[in-house]
């Protein structure tokens, strides 16, 4: 386990106040979901999800063909798809274009795959103002710190957080209404909207026979960001595909019961391309960028995979007992949780963090609650084995191996062994109440000391067997 | 370039060649339910209602619209159904605007905006609005306040039913919305609070 996610973990487990809002928070959420998928309220909950299963297979083993289908729609009612295979691509073609437009000021709604690729940062570098419209994000934008969850972003923040970071960064009489402090937000933002030159928006899903983008919210900020400035953005990995826009009758009802229990969000958007010649309002210019960023390297593993089916509803967060404890941060990428937790080594290698998949009891609730299925411990199983294998080959295990090797030359060597015996209990550090509960700092260092630290020792007999019986 | 890169990576892994025709995709899943009007009607009711939305079945929408409006400046969109029940001569009504400027000026100031809605969907309480020359997207958003005519014949039991009649939705239109009650946010200590960037407050009047 590296140093970082070991002390996030114990900075997380000790902090009361945090512990009581990530638990209440997922609490809430969970307990929403579970009335709006209950037999009374969807008796189809389990076809829909069988359903969402084997669209999502079909559409990812048969990619390349929506992908270009998808392409070819888009193009046919005047937009344009960009493929980029990383951040770096992503943000060159908005930088390009930015600077091609005349363009300054950017708004931005919820979107985790841009905060895979930390585009505001990259577009920050470069003199843009790029602004987070969704009040999670807002806030969170301001404090500088990433999202603490797939769906709710803040939620570790209390109203005193952000009264704080509302006078720090907005200069404003500090305010611990929460229903005044989303005013605030409002009115800062909606400035924004109306003079920003870009907005640039996820998708949830990509709509193949359609060549449109589906984006569901609450708040309405990401109908303002694709719908107020001239030119809109949408950015999403290409595994958001779906087939047919008939399809979203599946999904739409699975997704707003999964995330926070809603049949649906209060807005779904279903765009295609810039607004036609005859209507009034809308963007003039409309782009799709598709994202690679390490998904057809996942794509090419059979049983892993499915990985990529995930629609990004945070159902799996809401119910991890782990997640419940360690909370969103400790994760050591943008994507926490159950589905961080077999993403993220797929993504960024699995020696990344080698103890991620690890971090699970294999309680299976997450791949219970999945909407489309997929079947995460048993790929947290998979990744495990990953691991073992990739640390074989790794120097730490040569190591090991070598302290083994020593270790097996000592136990057959009968007189050095006694002799390492007799010095073991000359040497014996002091024991507390019959075990060694620690050692001496000269031994106290490197993997010793991990070790000790979880384990107590019986102290080194004063005469070993080989001397009593000499003596009998 | 990206693109060629990122699509022979795809077949590559998934094995497949370029201009391969797919497997059969599994069945679009639509299943409409037999639901009579009065109790499409109720339902919708009931729907934006739970939502905190107001809504009413009437046969006279325009009285019901001037009870709303009372002394509020308002916009309105540019469909017939809002003229034919005579809401666009109710006093402080803008309405018949074109020009993208002028209506984004009017919808940043106005207390209200008034439209119809292309279906409403019964089962959740959604008004489906599709952008076009009579409906325009900023005036259902940028308003504080929502009020919607619908006449009842456009309510449809569900999303299902409205798939089976739009499967391509993008052959008309840019854009198309669905609205299920007012904007909401519930960010900061999971508060629900309503009107963060859309409008607070909806009113769904169906006419007969």
């Amino acid at each position: 386990m590296s140093v970082e996610f070991d002390s996030k973990i114990h900075s997380t487990l000790a902090d009361a106040n945090l512990q009581l809002a990530i638990y209440t928070a997922t609490g809430r959420l969970k307990e929403k979901r579970i009335e709006t998928v209950a037999a009374d309220a969807l008796p189809d909950y389990q076809e829909l999800r069988t359903q969402a299963n084997a669209l999502k297979k079909h559409t990812i083993e048969n990619l390349d063909y929506y992908l270009e289908e998808f392409e070819r729609n888009v193009e046919a009612h005047g937009g344009k798809v960009v493929y980029c295979k990383d951040g770096t691509e992503v943000a060159d073609f908005v930088l390009k274009l930015a600077r091609e437009r005349g363009a300054h000021l950017i708004v931005k709604s919820k979107s985790m795959t841009t905060e895979e690729v930390d585009l505001n940062e990259r577009l920050e570098h470069h003199g843009l103002e790029s602004v987070e419209t969704d009040l999670g994000e807002y806030i969170l934008q301001l404090a500088e710190e990433r999202p603490y969850h797939i769906v709710a972003p803040a939620l570790h923040k209390t109203r005193y957080d952000v009264a704080e970071i509302f006078t720090r960064r907005l200069h404003v009489p500090e305010e611990t209404v929460i229903e005044k402090q989303t005013a605030i937000a409002r009115s800062v933002l909606r400035e924004k909207f109306l003079a920003a030159d870009i907005g640039i928006s996820g998708a949830n899903f990509l709509i193949a026979d359609s060549g449109a983008v589906a984006v569901v919210e609450n708040e309405g900020n990401a109908r303002l960001s694709t719908s107020a400035p001239k030119i809109h953005i949408a950015i999403a990995g290409i595994e958001k595909m779906i087939p047919r826009a008939q399809d979203l009758a599946t999904f739409l009802k699975l997704l707003g019961r999964s995330a926070t229990g809603q049949a649906l969000t209060v807005y779904t958007s279903f765009l295609s391309g810039p607004r036609r010649s005859n209507e009034i309002d809308g963007p003039d210019e409309f782009y799709v960028v598709l994202l690679d960023n390490g998904r057809t390297k996942l794509l090419a593993d059979r049983n892993k995979r499915q990985s990529l089916y995930c629609i990004r509803c945070g159902a799996c967060l809401n119910t991890c007992p782990v997640y419940r404890k360690i909370g969103g941060h400790s994760f050591p990428w943008v994507y926490s949780g159950p589905i961080g937790a077999i993403i993220t080594p797929q993504f960024m290698g699995v020696s990344h963090e080698p103890a991620l998949p690890f971090a699970s009891s294999l309680c299976g609730a997450c791949g219970e609650v999945c909407p489309v299925k997929i079947e995460i411990p048993k790929i947290l199983l998979e990744l495990r084995s990953d691991v073992k294998k990739s640390e074989a080959r790794e120097k730490q295990n040569r190591l090991e191996k070598l302290a083994f090797r020593g270790f097996a030359w000592l136990m057959t060597h009968p007189r050095l062994y006694e002799w390492a015996g007799r010095l073991a209990s000359a040497a014996a550090p002091y024991s507390d109440g019959g075990w060694i509960r620690s050692l001496p700092a000269t031994m106290n260092f490197g993997p010793v000391k991990a070790w000790i630290s979880q384990r107590d020792l019986p102290p080194p007999p004063a005469h070993s067997f080989r001397e009593m019986w000499r003596r009998r | 370039m990206s693109r060629d890169n990122i699509l022979h990576r795809i077949r590559t892994a998934v094995g497949r060649s370029a201009g391969q025709p797919p497997a059969e995709p599994p069945p679009v899943r639509l299943r409409v339910p037999q639901v009579e009007m009065e109790a499409r009607v109720a339902s919708m009711i009931a729907r934006v209602e739970a939502l905190a939305g107001r809504a009413c079945h009437t046969s006279d929408p325009r009285s019901v619209a001037s009870e709303v409006l009372a002394g509020k400046t308002s916009v309105a969109s540019n469909t017939p159904v809002l003229a034919k029940y005579g809401i666009t001569s109710l006093p402080c009504v803008r309405t018949g605007i074109s020009d993208r400027a002028e209506l984004r000026a009017v919808c940043a100031v106005a207390d209200i905006g008034i439209t119809s809605a292309d279906y409403a969907l019964a089962d959740t309480g959604t008004l489906v609005m599709i952008s076009s020359p009579e409906e325009a997207r900023l005036i259902s958003l940028l308003p504080p306040a929502h009020l919607a005519i619908v006449p009842r014949e456009r309510i449809l039991s569900g999303l299902d039913e409205l798939f089976l009649l739009l499967p391509r939705p993008a052959e008309q239109t840019s854009s198309m919305v669905l609205i299920t009650g007012p904007s909401r946010t519930a960010d900061i200590e999971q508060i629900l609070v309503r009107g963060v960037h859309g409008p607070g407050q909806i009113t769904v009047v169906i006419a007969d």
